[in-house]
């Protein structure tokens, strides 16, 4: 143990790795802070660079960039009244009341110092609890594994703000995506309408780069909203009262690390849904609930510690289990799999330094966020007045050559266009896209435990169910199914029957 | 740019059905009851279930919904044409680049969509020469990613 601590030390503090975390944290730091690119958006960009790095570099750059983003989501928040990334909108009218009240340092500094305490609380969490569950995981068998797909599937349908009808649709589009191709149990070519590129099955990453990037482009050159303005120009000293406010609200920052992990954790539902849930939940806990949309800081402080807890959060089943805890990690699950570190529990055995290695690197994100948010908080202004349409056009030309780049051909550029205009399309339809690339990256793991366990049984759908643990999955998984028509049936059992 | 709900239904409908008939072909695992077309077919009858109750939605409300609603962009010609300029861009992309080469295209590209989006015209001419030449010594020197030349000569 001690000794792959020391090995993941090495591969940590290499010179090529400290570059590639210093250079993808700025990169995740503009990111974020530009309005309309999205931390999963970086991620999908980034993916096509860390194809070429060795593995240990490439989960870093994912990490830290996605840990930035997320935190500077905050600044054209408190500025422009713009959340930088959806993790941000819970609380965006929050700060930008404070900065209207000439508060702008105090609601930044908030957003940055909490990000990084809720960050490290969630990487805590994981670098506990995510050892002992690989244990657990071990005993698994394809039942098992079958079930936690379906958990997790579930909870992506189930667990958002969108409607369930169209968040099933989204999903069940995805799955049918992950059929195409050869690669199935039978190793027969599905859906490829004769054509040789899709044997190998439709790629993920063009069609991430497509459904995150293009689609952002394309709702960019679409927008039909006034040029931003900038609130204020002065911002003072961001540490300044910090910690005060830590004195002041320990229970809102240990309340909203905790929610904020155990979202992430949840597959489905990653940063934005546990900052907007903290958020309510600050509120209603607050001794001052009337003070909340005036510009009081509180509720930054809870859902902006939640956020970045939940980015740790959702890696604990991704590593685990193989199971994405958000977007991010789904895209994180694919590099992870390129990189032959193939997610879950016997990583922990095999690779446990490149596991490790993964715990620094959060910790070592989390930390340097402070300096480097700092500076970036003070170069807002700038980056702020960056002319979006150049920038935009330049991610279009980056997300070409970053879906060449993955099989060198430029089928990936037309599945990134078709992918493109789908997930553009759906988003206007008010179908969410999350779902689906979950869809995408689980279907194949499902497929092979479901066939595999109908063979082991010989067909007899029992089995899934006698095992305790798989036993245990199924209830879950039902209950979840289940909720939304008891809540409607307790809803329509409370109404009063109208009596004309 | 919003379709009724009824209207997207039956376009997962109509999927959902040829999925279903398409599997119809494809041969058993030997000794077993389950086939490669099990799991799409199990998929295929969820979507158009979810489809049929899309279909019921839609209908239920065709009076608060219209079949399709224009989205504000779409009638203004301004941002239909960023639209096209953009998606077609990749089009462009996708047949053009073996032969023209990518920093051809990439320019060509980057013009055209700066221009869609008002970025001054000279402005616009050289960062769309100088962004592909970037873009190409990162990606073709550094990553060795074998962007095609094209009709240029290797320049690198």
């Amino acid at each position: 143990m001690l000794h792959a601590y020391a090995q993941a030390f090495a591969l940590v503090f290499d010179p090529y790795v400290l570059t590639v975390i210093l250079c993808s944290a700025l990169f995740g730091l503009f990111v974020g802070c530009v309005p309309g690119l999205t931390a999963t958006m970086a991620t999908a960009l980034l993916v096509p660079i860390t194809f070429f790095m060795p593995p240990v570099p490439a989960v870093a750059a994912i990490v830290t960039a996605t840990a930035m983003a997320i935190f500077s989501g905050d600044i054209p928040g408190a500025l422009l009244r713009i959340p930088g990334t959806p993790a941000s909108a819970a609380y965006t009218d929050e700060a930008y009341a404070m900065t209207k009240k000439g508060q702008a340092e105090v609601a930044l500094g908030a957003g940055l110092v909490f990000s990084a305490i809720g960050g490290l609380f969630g990487t805590a969490v994981m670098i506990t609890s995510a050892p002992a569950l690989a244990e657990i995981a071990l005993k698994f068998s394809d039942y098992e594994y079958f079930w936690m797909v379906v958990l997790g599937l579930a909870g992506a349908v189930f667990i958002g703000n969108s409607s369930i009808l169209k968040a099933s649709i989204s999903l069940l589009l995805g799955l049918l995506v992950a059929c195409v191709g050869l690669d199935n149990p039978a190793g027969h070519p599905r859906f490829t309408f004769g054509n040789a590129e899709l044997t190998g099955g439709i790629s993920l990453i063009p069609m991430m780069v497509g459904m995150f990037a293009v689609s952002e482009i394309l709702r960019f050159v679409v927008h039909m909203d006034p040029p931003l303005q900038l609130a204020t120009e002065k911002i003072g000293n961001v540490f300044k009262g910090m910690w005060g406010l830590l004195v002041k609200y320990p229970w809102p920052l240990v309340r909203g690390s905790a929610l904020g992990t155990v979202i992430g954790i949840q597959p489905g539902s990653g940063a934005d849904m546990a900052a907007w849930m903290s958020y309510a939940m600050a509120k209603k806990f607050s001794k001052e609930p009337e003070k909340f949309g005036t510009g009081h800081v509180e509720g930054i402080v809870e859902a902006g510690a939640a956020n970045n807890s939940a980015l740790a959060g959702a890696w604990i089943p991704a590593l685990v289990f193989g199971i994405p805890g958000d977007s991010i990690t789904a895209i994180a699950i694919g590099v992870l799999y390129l990189k032959g570190l193939n997610p879950g529990p016997t990583l922990f055995i095999n690779n446990p330094q490149n596991i490790y290695a993964i715990f620094l690197v959060f910790i070592l994100a989390n930390i340097i966020m402070l300096p480097l948010g700092w500076l970036t908080i003070k170069a807002a202004k700038n980056v702020l007045r960056l002319p979006r349409n150049i920038l935009m056009p330049t991610i279009l030309l980056f997300c070409i050559v970053g879906s060449f780049a993955i099989n060198n051909t430029v089928f990936g550029v037309l599945l990134t266009l078709v992918f493109g205009v789908l997930a553009f399309v759906l988003e206007e339809n008010g179908f969410p896209v999350a779902p689906a690339i979950l869809g995408v990256v689980l279907g194949q793991m499902m497929e092979e435990n479901f066939i595999k366990s109908m063979i082991k049984s010989d067909g007899d759908i029992t089995a899934f169910v006698t095992r305790p643990i798989a036993g245990f999955l199924a209830v879950s998984t039902f209950i979840i199914l289940l909720w939304p028509v008891g809540a409607w049936l307790w809803r329509r059992h409370l109404r009063p029957q109208p009596t004309a | 740019m919003k379709f009724n709900d009824a209207l997207l239904g039956a376009v997962f409908l109509a999927l959902s059905i040829a999925v279903l008939v398409t599997i119809q072909g494809y041969p058993k695992i030997p000794g077993q009851s389950i086939g490669p077309g099990a799991f799409p077919g199990l998929i295929a009858i969820l979507l158009g279930g979810c489809s049929v109750a899309l279909i019921w939605r839609g209908w239920r409300e065709r009076r608060a919904q219209p079949l399709v609603a224009i989205g504000a962009w779409l009638g203004s010609p301004r941002h239909v044409a960023n639209f096209l300029v953009a998606t077609g861009g990749l089009a462009f992309y996708v047949l053009a680049s073996d032969k023209l080469g990518f920093l051809i295209c990439g320019a060509l590209i980057l013009l055209a969509l700066f221009l869609a989006l008002r970025v001054k015209p000279l402005l616009a001419l050289v960062l769309a020469l100088v962004v592909p030449v970037v873009i190409h010594l990162i990606f073709y020197k550094l990553l060795r990613v074998p962007l095609p030349w094209g009709v240029l000569p290797v320049l690198w």
